[in-house]
């Protein structure tokens, strides 16, 4: 570092005094012969030997290389490991489309009463009516919420949602006798949505986007025709914007018997607002772990909860949570099901989180929670444009993308700002996605932000800018405060080294 | 409770620099068509003590797993969990973060995914294995679409003793792409006579799939199956196997066997049942695979000076850059679930692992041997098991699950009925190292009881 | 940026050199540069019968892949092995060392429909290049 009066306060100064710079260690350099962590209960029966137990051929012979530490060791590795972690609690997470919001603290304990995140899943029905009205319950005021009529809570993640939205695709023409091939997806779509398309066996056809980013209604009218199956639309698109022309795209798929599906990964702009079901959408898909503040996980576990038209409830997957009189009980006949989608009854640790927040907000707060997300989002895209213009700077839903081409003139490009944004104590936006926004940098704040924080951010990225302009090598060589420096991902893909090996002295 | 970041005051503000006169001047792009007339049909608000004592009204009708013993598997198992594995995952700086899509600040998750990945390969013997996928029976599906895509062949054999739920979900996954078959069964396992006819007298098979020990707890022969697999020529279809990792603390990698994928779900492993979900799935394989895996991978990197780090690698592979032409969709997979894992095998290293594979296997037989000893109880199939074993029963299963449960608080096992409706009377029994001896006699003495009654 | 004279070109960013009735192919400068640093190269196994247009094997970098097009019809006869272990070569050497296919031409007539160096590089010129 040169200049100190340049260097904003939270900047390297600061980190760098909580962590000094190093290789990142793995708890296979911690193991020590005969360390141990936990200890195992010796069952007090009589039995047989192991070796009578198992037939010789099906032995291990060779024990695996498993770290050998104790509890301390492992506790003080992971949490050392822990520290190198960006998240939620510790700073804005801006990343465009995976609406990052606070994770209330309430539905950890929750999830962990024991009578709700114990139980197994075989119980018999009258031991888990509790469980099963759980989520008779959230299906019932997610359909509401989406306004459509039936839910199934299996799906896994976001991208599961889609497979289970395509076999219903599939089982509806299949019943009405259609040879069906094609699904329409706009080009600035997320890269499930075709490869979702490509999985479930039908032909997914790009559909060009109008300059202003939104599907070109025209253009879609033209290629609709016989075989359609239906249409993959994300509404708000991954540009922010509400999908104006959705019900006179409906109308016209729906026309030659297509179906709607809408991907949900942005309901964060929508609660109380309007709802799918309103759009003429016959099948949405919701990311739990987004809208309804299931905690991320570092990469999961999620839920994409899928809501139909009744004309696919017929359709969805077994076993589906019914009602009879006060009790409930697991369906699974149901001659047209698509089958089983989840081995039990979907991710129910993370429906249950999500349930929890959709009752601590009820209907005003879920409205609340959208118009803070539009408001932030749009109070964040006035002060950003100035600096890194965004593609359509009308008014956004709730998120934004900047386009960040002026800074290769001075050869910087968005990945360097992302990594530059890390110094500053940010998590980066969304960068190169979508496609159809050169160097794009796709921004969502969500509700949970204060306007100081927002602020913050928009003054780390005006000094970003500066930067590029007067000292471009500092911008592309970032991160600097970070524990490694900027890692080399081509190198990386090269060599391929995606495990630990055992050192050549411990083989001796 | 609220936990948006202003008020409406600070909102008022904020609109005023946007140039809005209102909210509404933002929800221009929104057609009146389309706007929502009447306020969504939800409840009122609740405060976090509201929430505790709903949530906590639930729970009270459910069974109580701290009171109830349990002796119920069939694929997810009551395995003990060192406190520590909760207390790490607890870390908001691991389970608030999202994937590790900008390296240099998700070390964390990606040092763990590349540790979580390495034990895998050690459990199963294989070269390489992701970062996690949702659970293991839509990872034993994804590994029969990586066998179709290596072999261009497009049958696939399940052995008799994959779960039904694997089954069934491995149908919906590959119908209308993949046509699936049934290997003969023979004493609840693999009829490996049988198998090696089939795979004779068809060359467009891409894969077996056999899951070890099976939905019995039966131990398969692994040894005769990947013979029979491995002599189908030069290019055999691949064998895929869907292993329990703790049992692998005792049996032979899968990758002995000549296994190219072996998946599975690492619930036991440190994750509670949670009604079935989440759990993860594992993926492994071999390396010539690598570009077909599906689902992330993290590799070793190092920054300009020569600092070791990790970052996601190959996501080429992936959705968001090969689209239509992924390997797979998955995204969001179950990184935390890894991470518990990953904490809960350091905590035991090999020999804990052994241990806890051990007692299982003694505890069951035990079982087993009492439970044998009553009139009318008997064993359904003969040879080795491991954790988990099915008796048939002289009343019905279910019938007699309840009645355990009502007389001494006991889940005595999974009725059988409940996958096929013509075995009324068998019960499947899982036992593992958590269970104690008097808890096992209490069981004994509680079917006895009911059967009688 | 390099465009040798002596070399044809293709739309999809193709090189092509003729050796008697065989002829050499890889990708050219502007397609090294534009993808970043290369990771991996698929290529197809000697012997392989190619129409012009198809997909014959693929190019990875770091994120992004982008397929291979047969810049004519032909038969492969080698690939360049030394790409496995060491794909930067395309990076450093597009034209060289970074050869990736030699085949023996099928319809002579087809080369003449590959572009100049001088249209090839008006091409780039027009997409920023």
């Amino acid at each position: 570092m040169t200049s100190q009066g340049e260097t904003p306060q939270w900047d390297e100064t600061r980190r760098s005094a909580d962590h000094a710079r190093g290789s990142v260690a793995l708890i296979f350099d911690k193991s020590v012969p005969g360390h141990r962590g936990a200890r195992v209960p010796k069952l007090d029966v009589e039995s047989p030997p192991l070796a009578e137990l198992v037939p010789e051929a099906l032995c291990r012979q060779e024990p695996p290389h498993l770290p050998e530490v104790t509890e301390p060791e492992v506790v003080r590795h992971y949490i050392r490991l822990s520290l190198l972690n960006h998240h939620v609690d510790r700073d804005l997470y801006p990343l465009g489309s995976c609406t990052m919001k606070y994770n209330p603290k309430i539905h950890e304990d929750l999830a962990r009463l024991p009578g709700l995140g114990g139980i197994h899943p075989d119980a018999p029905e009258e031991s888990v009516q509790g469980i099963l009205e759980l989520l008779w319950c959230f299906s019932r005021d997610l359909a509401a919420l989406l306004g459509l009529d039936a839910v199934s809570l299996h799906p896994s993640a976001g991208a599961q949602g889609e497979t289970l939205g395509m076999k219903l695709f599939r089982a509806y023409h299949d019943r009405q006798g259609n040879q069906k091939q094609t699904i329409l997806i706009p080009d600035s779509a997320h890269g499930t949505n075709p490869a979702s398309v490509a999985r479930c066996g039908f032909r997914p056809r790009q559909i060009p986007s109008q300059r202003d980013g939104r599907i070109d209604l025209a253009a879609l009218c033209e290629v609709v025709d016989a075989d359609t199956a239906g249409i993959m639309v994300t509404n708000p698109s991954t540009l922010g914007l509400f999908e104006k022309d959705l019900g006179a795209i409906a109308e016209r798929i729906h026309a030659v018997d297509g179906l709607v599906y809408m991907d949900g990964a942005n309901l964060n702009a929508l609660m109380g607002i309007t709802r799918p079901g309103d759009m003429a959408v016959d099948v949405v898909h919701v990311n739990l772990h987004k809208t309804f503040t299931s905690p991320h996980g570092g990469g999961g576990p999620g839920s994409g909860a899928v809501a139909v038209d009744k004309k696919l409830e017929p359709f969805l997957p077994v076993p589906l949570i019914v009602k009879e009189g006060e009790r409930f009980r697991l369906a699974s006949d149901r001659p047209l099901s698509v089958g089983r989608l989840h081995p039990y009854y979907g991710n129910t640790g993370v429906i249950l989180r999500a349930y929890a927040y959709m009752l601590s907000q009820g209907a005003e707060g879920l409205a609340a929670v959208t118009r803070a997300a539009i408001v932030n989002a749009n109070y964040l895209m006035k002060k950003v444009h100035p600096i890194f213009p965004v593609a359509n700077p009308e008014t956004c839903m709730h998120e934004f993308v900047s386009s960040l081409a002026w800074t290769r003139n001075h050869g910087v490009k968005n990945i360097d700002v992302a990594k530059r944004l890390l110094d500053y104590g940010f998590h980066a936006p969304t960068v190169s996605f979508p496609l159809i926004v050169p160097d794009a940098f796709m921004v969502e704040p969500t509700e949970t932000e204060t306007r100081a924080t927002l602020d913050r951010f928009a003054e780390a990225l005006s000094k970003i800018a500066s930067e590029i302009r007067e000292d471009p090598e500092r911008v592309t060589s970032a991160p600097h405060s970070t524990y490694v420096g900027r890692l080399g991902e081509a190198e990386a893909a090269r060599t391929l080294k995606v495990r630990w090996t055992v050192p050549e002295q411990r083989h001796a | 409770m609220s936990y948006i970041g202003h008020t409406r005051e600070e909102e008022a503000r904020m609109l005023g620099e946007i140039g809005a006169r209102s909210f509404e001047d933002l929800l221009e792009q929104v057609p009146a068509a389309q706007r929502m007339t009447a306020p969504l049909d939800l409840g009122p608000p609740l405060t976090e003590t509201e929430l505790r004592r709903y949530f906590a009204s639930l729970a009270a009708r459910t069974y109580d797993p701290n009171a109830v013993v349990s002796f119920l598997g069939a694929g997810i198992y009551d395995h003990a969990i060192p406190a520590c594995v909760d207390h790490l995952a607890l870390r908001s700086e691991f389970y608030t973060a999202y994937t590790p899509y900008q390296a240099e600040v998700s070390q964390g998750t990606l040092a763990v995914s590349f540790e979580f990945q390495t034990m895998i390969c050690e459990l199963t013997g294989l070269e390489v294995a992701n970062a996690s996928m949702y659970d293991g029976a839509s990872a034993a599906a994804e590994a029969l679409l990586l066998a179709r895509g290596a072999t261009r062949a497009s049958k696939v054999l399940l052995a008799p003793g994959v779960s039904p739920r694997t089954r069934a979900v491995i149908t919906t996954h590959l119908s209308g792409q993949m046509e699936i078959a049934q290997v003969p069964e023979i004493e609840g396992r693999v009829d490996v006579a049988a198998l090696r006819a089939a795979l004779c007298g068809d060359e467009d098979i891409a894969a077996v799939l056999v899951q070890q020990p099976n939905f019995y707890g039966l131990l398969e022969p692994m040894d005769a199956i990947g013979a029979a697999v491995s002599a189908m020529g030069e290019k055999p279809p691949h064998l895929v196997v869907s292993a329990d990792p703790v049992s692998l603390g005792v049996l032979a990698p899968p990758a002995q066997w000549g296994a190219q994928t072996v998946v599975g779900d690492v619930q036991p492993l440190g994750t509670p049942a949670q009604f079935g979900g989440p759990t993860a799935g594992y993926f492994a394989t071999r390396r010539t695979h690598i570009r077909r895996l599906p689902g992330r991978l993290v590799a070793e990197a190092y920054d300009a000076a020569g600092r070791r780090g990790f970052t996601l690698t190959l996501q080429t592979r992936e959705q968001h850059i090969r689209r239509e032409k992924a390997t797979s969709n998955i995204c969001t997979n179950s990184a935390l679930i890894a991470l518990r894992a990953t904490v809960y095998l350091a905590m035991h290293g090999a020999e804990g692992l052994r241990q806890v594979a051990a007692a299982c296997m003694r505890g069951s037989h035990y079982a087993l041997s009492r439970l044998e000893r009553i009139a009318g109880v008997e064993r359904i199939y003969p040879g080795a098991f491991f954790r988990e074993f099915a008796v048939r029963l002289p009343i019905d299963a279910e019938q007699l699950v309840g009645r355990v449960r009502d007389v001494a608080g006991i889940l005595a096992g999974v009725p059988l009925s409940r996958f096929d409706p013509t075995r009324p009377r068998d019960l499947l029994v899982a036992v593992t190292e958590t269970r104690s001896r008097t808890e096992i006699d209490a069981l004994v003495e509680a079917v006895r009881r009911s059967i009688s009654a | 940026m390099e465009f040798p004279e002596r070399l044809r070109y293709t739309k999809e960013h193709e090189w092509v050199r003729v050796e008697g009735d065989e002829v050499v192919f890889g990708i050219t400068d502007f397609a090294q540069d534009q993808l970043g640093d290369i990771v991996y190269i698929e290529l197809p196994e000697p012997g392989a019968s190619l129409q012009r247009m198809d997909a014959f094997g693929s190019v990875e970098a770091v994120k992004t892949v982008t397929d291979l097009y047969a810049p004519v019809s032909c038969e492969v006869v080698a690939v360049n092995e030394a790409l496995t272990d060491d794909p930067a070569r395309v990076n450093n050497s597009p034209y060289g060392d970074g050869w990736m296919v030699r085949a023996k031409l099928g319809d002579a007539a087809q080369l003449d429909e590959l572009l100049s160096a001088e249209a090839y590089q008006k091409l780039v010129a027009e997409l920023g290049g």
